[in-house]
């Protein structure tokens, strides 16, 4: 057994917040600077250059990329071997979202009721997901998720007989229904089978997965591919404004479903798909 | 096109502007977004005066996060227009001259826009760090309680937007899509 702090967690989720909201990974940033160079709009080229050139004033300012700094969602996968002292694992998470929201001078987004609407003053709670794992590691992943992009996910629920076709026309529906107001370029995360949540949990999870990488389904790999090919042929492009760039990735997670079903998830994120992640 | 405006502006050169255009403003502009167009849609629905007067005015979309020390605000991007179309026709009525956000729009906020001779511009979503830098001055003139949804009167030095939806109506989401769409 490996005992960690609370204390290290929370240290770590703070600082995780902070990077994640002015640093974009290499990934993204090689993705944008390609994206630049191969888009065939002028305005969306211009766009794109001002894309990075924000990435520039970001880092070396400390601005926050966007000031839509997110609700933050945090992976925690944790090795059944590790035992947390020192407090409560979850309020320690809370904690380090809440430090690094109010010292690192980041949006406070967060409102205590969806109805009520008032706001909590230092973006706690966070959306927090277990997962145990093999091993005395802890893996944290904060993904700070913006809105604009947010609202125009969708859940699915087809029938097996919809199938590939039905699964792509899904993913392409929910692209051009988000159009200008999830800002592109965006990275499309789609998680397929499953259960309704579960299908929701994939799609944010390949969201975290490097822009480039490729699913090692088959069936997942050819559709990623085509469906980037047909998401930037729709003309949306940079800034809704037209042009070949309204994709930078499409990442597709899949699990086992039922007999009956088909679950299909599409959690869109923009340009400033934001992570940091870090293993204990 | 490439534009420079000032702001405040009057309806002739409101006309003047179109779907496409690339502007800079200059002048002042009012923030708010949705729970501060919630609150002065209350207000007129009560008979009470908004806090600013609209006429002639531009509202930016927007919701900043804190300023560091020694700046006059933090990240400055737009939000999505679409959630604040319940409220813009009627603002738009009352004389507001501009919109700046990201984003559709309703076809209600469409005829409000071409009725009232206004202008629906985007600024470049996700470039907060950017745009802040085209804000000299940030001060909360209402609803401060609000915190980032709070009321800002900025004072802005070319800050680049383009027209979307001119006063004629011409919408350049709907063209621009159409220009460089491919079938494969």
């Amino acid at each position: 057994m490996r005992n960690i702090s609370v204390k290290e967690i929370t240290a770590n989720i703070k600082e995780m917040c902070i990077e994640a909201n002015h640093f974009l990974t290499d990934d993204m940033k090689e993705a944008l600077h390609r994206a630049t160079y191969e888009e065939v709009s002028p305005l969306g080229k211009q766009i794109l250059c001002q894309l990075q050139e924000n990435l520039q004033i970001a880092g070396d300012d400390m601005i926050p990329i966007c000031q839509d700094t997110g609700m933050a969602v945090v992976f925690m996968q944790i090795g059944q071997e590790v035992h947390f002292e020192g407090g409560s694992l979850e309020e320690a998470i809370h904690e380090g979202v809440r430090q690094g929201y109010v010292e690192g001078f980041l949006r406070k987004s967060v409102v205590k009721d969806p109805l009520e609407r008032v706001n909590t003053g230092d973006n706690t709670p966070a959306v927090i997901h277990y997962e145990i794992v093999a091993g005395d590691q802890v893996k944290i992943t904060v993904a700070p998720k913006g809105f604009g992009s947010e609202n125009m996910s969708k859940v699915f629920m087809l029938k097996p007989a919809d199938g590939a076709e039905g699964v792509k026309n899904a993913i392409l529906t929910a692209v051009k229904d988000a159009g200008p107001n999830a800002c592109p370029p965006m990275v499309v995360g789609v998680g397929v089978g499953g259960t309704f949540e579960k299908c929701a949990l994939l799609a944010k999870k390949a969201l975290t997965r490097a822009v480039g990488s490729a699913s090692p389904v088959a069936w997942a790999r050819e559709m990623e591919q085509e469906l980037l090919q047909k998401i930037n042929a729709t003309g949306i492009g940079p800034g809704g404004l037209g042009g070949s760039t309204t994709a930078l990735a499409v990442n597709i997670e899949t699990y086992p479903t039922h007999i009956a079903g088909l679950p299909v998830a599409v959690n869109i994120c923009c340009h400033v798909n934001r992570h940091a992640v870090r293993v204990l | 096109m490439d534009k420079h405006i000032k702001v405040p502006m009057n309806k002739q050169e409101a006309a003047t502007l179109r779907a496409g255009d690339y502007v800079y403003l200059t002048g002042t502009i009012y923030t708010a977004r949705d729970a501060a167009h919630k609150r002065m849609y209350e207000a007129l629905q009560e008979g009470r005066e908004l806090p600013v007067d609209v006429e002639g005015n531009v509202i930016y979309y927007m919701g900043p996060s804190p300023a560091r020390e020694g700046r006059p605000i933090g990240s400055a991007g737009p939000t999505t227009a679409s959630r604040m179309d319940k409220y813009a026709p009627k603002l738009l009525d009352l004389g507001l001259i501009g919109m700046i956000g990201k984003g559709k729009r309703s076809k209600e906020v469409i005829d409000a826009v071409v009725r009232n001779g206004a202008v629906y511009l985007a600024a470049v979503g996700g470039a907060g760090a950017l745009l802040s830098r085209c804000i000299v001055k940030s001060e909360v003139v209402a609803y401060d309680d609000l915190g980032t949804e709070a009321i800002r009167k900025l004072e802005v030095e070319n800050f680049p937007a383009i027209v979307v939806i001119d006063c004629q109506g011409n919408n350049l989401y709907e063209t621009a899509i159409e220009q460089y769409r491919k079938d494969v």
